[in-house]
């Protein structure tokens, strides 16, 4: 018996890096084994799925997308502010048309 | 919560290898490979596991300077010779020459393992980038052929797979925390190195008689975020340069640590994902632009010659014999420049409008094709928050335009004292055989100075490894010091003892402030002494940290290398005394009567508590091919 106890708790972030499906999620905890952060801790108890515990820390690789069997049942998402814009080619046109260069 | 693995904290085992690695990214896995592969006993330590760990475990699209593949027309001595004058010698020839002279090799053993290198499937016949005959495909120079782009999703496992098959002993959730020293004949020499299970705190010590060191270059130095500490660098979050911290501990010697450029494109949340958003560098090279009204941005030449096709952006110009493009290339000097669209300022003053956009539309299919799919699909961090979300959110590369931020590839406006460790930075000195200051101790990939991108590390590696194997074979194994074991087990574990304490982000943060501070865009001793202050009594402070778990331990125990990589690189940039453009280091008090005599390698390292200095010729490593015919497998002699 170690001399130092262990607990946890979720350290909280404004971001939620990943969603779990729990009906697509088999609890195989390949994603918990693929994390190199390690942000993920297995389910607490059997037919659960995997926690997300330290969300601040992912670093938005999809390594636990990749490894996952159950297509769907991780989703990966980065945080709004980073999502890129992208418009329809078609749409940009000179609306005030200037001296073209 | 109740911490769902074993507690084994306090507990100290002990084993014996003949070869240490550490660190399982690129680098580590083929300097274990090649190790094993010369009949060594090789235990790698890898913080995260080896399958997907490193910056380059979820992918890499492109391998550079592969000169001795059969489409390519510059030797190697060419490529290194231009990547030297191209940094104005601040490069890392030895390391350069070996990936030119190597890098094809290392990707035939990944194809032998079962990684893709080339279309075996016919998904592009006929484009100008695939070489019909072998199915490989170019990217950048498509008449000069020196870089490959390659399906990097498949490397790691591949590589995984190869060294268990060779009895490499991989332990994975091992934080390499310290190396193990001894003064051995009057050298200081490696003895192996000590570990941390990261899920049970166990502590291992790892006796070795050569150790290669493969992690990864410092980074959470001036760029932090205690929310999304993730998010603040491109490299992983658990990648910060334990190596180059543990190794100064140790008296190891480093160069041109006074280096750092102002952040780029790649910390992802003070700027947006890496190659997520509109933009015609690397990996999305050469993508069309349009501004704002769809008016297409033209390319020019190195002479300002308006290019007309597509084609031409990849093709050097006429009376040029090749041109450079990649990690470490910003703005090639004029012999190397390739095709890039007009700068910036140009573009505003003839009335481009932002914001831009990267536009595959109207590219021929398979360029589109090629960038969009394969390349974005294979990089690292790409594959699923880029291909796969954008898809989702019904991005459509024959359709739709994406949006540029900043002024291009850098998809955000840095400030000179948001810094990083980026485009060749610093790292461990070293001779041909890659071995550093400490005998029997080498370094590989990242560790080394001036190094980068993923043909590099794996070269290295494989070089590394093999060398560490013939030390091995000469060292005796050497008892590891157990006053220094039980003193850094002490402080790997005394977060734990430590009651309602402080946050490690507490500490990163100040760190990362006070570097802005004291060490940021523009330098001067009495700021740089400043910052060492500071740092020092970070330090201190670091001894409040409170911890209740491994997880949160080994973040601790980044912090405190972080720390210490902090005081590497003020005490380099101290040492250095006069502005030096090629390494990006600016001095408000630049003494000018220095400049051709630091026109070297300054080298600095630790010994009995103080700072020592040295130089180093920038040419130090003499003749490329000769050196290199003699420190190859078997024809190597010690220097």
């Amino acid at each position: 018996m170690s001399e130092y106890r262990y607990t946890v708790e979720v350290t909280a972030s404004s971001v939620s890096p990943l969603a779990f499906d729990p009906s697509r999620c088999i609890g195989c905890c390949r994603c918990v084994e693929a994390c190199q952060i390690d942000v993920l801790l297995p389910p607490q108890r059997k037919g659960g799925v995997p926690r997300v515990v330290w969300p601040g820390e992912c670093w938005y690789c999809g390594a636990c997308v990749m490894e996952c069997p159950q297509k769907g049942a991780i989703r990966l998402r980065h945080p709004l502010m980073n999502q890129a814009r992208f418009v329809e080619r078609a749409s940009l046109r000179d609306e005030a048309p200037g001296k073209l260069p | 919560m109740e911490w769902p693995y074993d507690n084994e904290a306090g507990l100290l085992a002990e084993e014996d290898c003949d070869v240490l690695v550490l660190g399982g990214g690129l680098a580590g896995l083929h300097a274990a490979i090649a190790a094993a592969e010369k009949g060594a006993r090789v235990t790698l330590l890898e913080k995260g596991a080896a399958h997907r760990s490193g910056a380059a475990g979820t992918g890499f699209d492109h391998w550079e300077m592969a000169c001795t593949n059969p489409g390519c027309t510059v030797t190697p001595e060419e490529m290194t010779r231009a990547l030297e004058e191209e940094q104005d010698c601040f490069s890392n020839a030895i390391g350069h020459y070996i990936e030119t002279r190597e890098g094809w090799d290392r990707l035939l053993d990944l194809e032998k393992w079962g990684g893709k290198i080339r279309d075996t499937e016919g998904e592009f016949t006929g484009a100008p980038f695939r070489d019909d005959a072998t199915g490989l495909m170019y990217a950048y120079d498509y008449r000069n052929r020196y870089t490959l782009r390659v399906w990097g999703t498949t490397f790691k496992p591949a590589l995984v797979r190869r060294a268990r098959r060779l009895g490499v002993q991989l332990r994975d959730r091992t934080e390499a925390c310290a190396l193990l020293t001894c003064e051995a004949g009057g050298v200081k020499t490696g003895t192996g190195g000590l570990g941390f299970d990261t899920r049970t705190g166990r502590i291992t010590v790892f006796r070795a008689k050569a150790v290669v060191m493969a992690m990864s270059r410092p980074a959470r130095v001036w760029l932090f975020h205690s929310d999304l500490p993730g998010l603040c660098e491109f490299r992983p979050l658990s990648s910060i340069g334990s190596g180059h911290a543990m190794g100064w501990r140790a008296g190891m010697a480093f160069t041109m640590m006074e280096k750092s450029v102002r952040g780029e494109f790649s910390a992802a949340g003070r700027s947006f994902p890496p190659y997520g958003t509109g933009n015609n560098h690397n990996t999305w090279y050469a993508a069309t632009m349009v501004d704002a009204r769809g008016v297409e941005i033209p390319y020019v030449d190195r002479d300002g010659r308006e290019l007309k096709t597509v084609l031409e952006r990849y093709l050097p110009a006429p009376g040029q014999k090749f041109f450079l493009k990649g990690g470490v290339i910003d703005e090639p000097k004029y012999e190397w420049r390739g095709p890039e669209t007009l700068p910036f300022d140009e573009l505003m003053r003839r009335g481009y409008r932002l914001p831009f956009y990267a536009d595959l539309t109207g590219m021929p299919d398979s360029e589109r094709r090629v960038i969009w799919g394969m390349m974005v699909g294979q990089e690292a961090k790409t594959r699923i928050p880029i291909y796969e979300n954008y898809t989702e959110r019904g991005f459509d590369p024959a359709r739709h335009a994406l949006q540029s931020y900043g002024t291009g590839w850098q998809s955000a406006a840095f400030l000179a004292q948001e810094r990083q460790l980026f485009g060749a930075p610093g790292g461990v000195m070293h001779n041909w055989n890659l071995e550093t200051s400490l005998r029997n101790v080498f370094a590989a990939g990242d560790m080394l100075y001036a190094s980068d991108c993923a043909g590099h590390a794996c070269a290295t590696g494989h070089w590394a490894g093999q060398h560490a194997a013939e030390a091995a074979a000469r060292a005796p194994m050497r008892e590891a010091g157990r006053d220094f074991v039980e003193e850094t087990r002490q402080r790997l574990l005394h977060p734990l003892t430590v009651r309602d304490g402080l946050d490690w982000r507490e500490i990163n943060a100040a760190a990362a402030k006070a570097m802005q501070n004291y060490c940021g865009g523009v330098k001067c001793d009495s700021l740089l002494r400043q910052g060492l202050e500071a740092i020092g009594e970070l330090k201190q402070a670091a001894g409040e940290i409170s911890c209740r778990n491994p997880h949160e331990l080994v973040r601790t125990h980044e912090v405190s290398d972080i720390l210490d990589v902090c005081e590497l690189i003020l005490h380099a940039s101290l040492q250095r005394k006069c502005s030096c453009a090629p390494l990006f280091f600016e001095r408000s008090d630049s003494d000018e009567s220095l400049a051709a005599q630091e026109r070297c390698y300054l080298t600095l390292w630790r010994e009995d508590g103080a700072v020592r200095e040295g130089k180093v010729p920038l040419q130090f490593y003499g003749d490329l091919t000769s050196n290199y015919e003699k420190h190859r497998e078997g024809g190597g002699l010690d220097e």
